[in-house]
């Protein structure tokens, strides 16, 4: 496995922005794994169109970043078109400050400011990134712009980087099913990471049954990285779903 | 925000994404600003299948390049793409950047607002929820 630099993030208010953590840094061994970069570089090659890639909820930037700055390691070229969307426009400023100081190769295009993959056209993503808002709570908090429709409850940019709702997977749930629409459908991929509570093994039987989205696609789907204790009550894991 | 962004993204109310009107989106009040990029030849070459040209064209006018061709240009064996071509595409997708404006949906005339750079698709509520939702209340 190659040893590649995790981007500098220093400038990063992680009084607003989620800081990398343990989920961060398993994406990035994931995706620079060997089993990752042999499934990229034949999926991607040089000479083909170039490949979009979207991080959705990119934070700090640390992710996509990465993935921009190693480009010619991870796909084997840098003929890459990279993009971000988050929630909340702090951590987009903060990702394309992430990005430019760390030696972009690929080319970076943006960071909006959307809910997941809303602004999106059908079939556009190749590979698409999503560390979610994953801990079970009991309800989902509010996006930025419903402040005065929701009573006047309180925007809190910190909870929507983890507050999940029920099993943690409300926001996941509505990922994977526009994913059918937003993948493009000759080659695209998406790597998804779920945590134990989750019930992880229970997502990857509906998506391989169809039961995600409204055309009843049988996706692929595997494990492809994982950390954490088994006796804790986090256990992480990246999974690939791909047509 | 690129200009190459825009060919990628359509309004983001679910009631447009099926009609032909949500893409592209329309700039109004644009202030552009060019910022240096390595030029690639190979790179605008391998971008270009990846560019709806009708779409591209509406948007490269409203922001006052007029010089695209009417056709997306082809490289063939005979006769690979023309240089110049490749560096003013270069220039216009992703040297040319939005930094405050407006999109606009031609079809329910939603505003997406650009600042400092960032265009914002968040949606007030009503808009957001499925039409079904809305007409359940």
């Amino acid at each position: 496995m190659p040893l590649l630099p995790t981007p500098d993030t220093s400038h990063v208010d992680y009084d607003q922005i989620y800081e990398p953590s343990e989920d961060s840094y398993l994406l990035l061994d994931t995706l620079s794994s060997d089993s990752e970069i042999s499934f990229l570089k034949e999926r991607f090659p040089t000479q083909n169109a170039v490949p979009i890639v979207l991080e959705v909820g990119t934070g700090s930037g640390v992710v996509l970043s990465f993935l921009t700055t190693n480009s010619s390691t991870i796909f084997g070229h840098d003929s890459v078109l990279t993009l971000g969307i988050d929630v909340s426009t702090p951590a987009n400023k903060a990702t394309n400050e992430t990005i430019s100081r760390n030696k972009p190769r690929g080319h970076y295009l943006d960071s909006l400011t959307a809910n997941l993959v809303s602004p999106l056209r059908d079939g556009t993503v190749d590979m698409l990134v999503f560390n979610p808002p994953y801990v079970p709570t009991s309800e989902l908090p509010i996006l930025p712009g419903e402040e005065d429709a929701e009573g006047g409850r309180k925007l809190d940019l910190l909870e929507l980087t983890y507050a999940g709702g029920p099993d943690g997977m409300l926001t996941t749930d509505r990922l994977l099913d526009s994913l059918e629409k937003v993948l493009s459908k000759d080659r695209g991929v998406a790597y998804i990471l779920l945590c134990a509570q989750n019930k992880p093994e229970a997502v990857a039987e509906r998506l391989r049954s169809g039961r995600y989205g409204e055309e009843g696609i049988r996706w692929q789907v595997e494990k492809v990285g994982s950390s954490g204790k088994k006796g804790g009550w986090e256990v992480l894991g990246i999974w690939r779903i791909w047509r | 925000m690129k200009i190459l962004t825009t060919n990628y993204i359509s309004c983001a109310v679910k009631a447009c994404k099926s009609t032909s009107l949500s893409f592209p989106l329309h700039f109004q009040d644009a202030v552009l600003v060019q910022e240096e990029v390595d030029f690639k030849p190979e790179f605008i070459t391998n971008i270009l299948p990846r560019i709806e040209w009708e779409a591209l064209k509406i948007t490269a006018v409203e922001l006052g390049f007029t010089t695209l061709p009417a056709q997306k240009p082809e490289a063939t064996e005979e006769a690979p793409l023309d240089p110049q071509v490749l560096k003013d595409l270069h220039t216009l997708l992703l040297e040319t950047q939005v930094t405050e404006g407006k999109l606009v949906c031609a079809n329910c005339k939603h505003v997406y607002n650009i600042h400092q750079g960032i265009a914002n698709f968040l949606l007030p509520n009503h808009l957001a929820l499925p039409l079904i939702m809305i007409t359940n209340f």
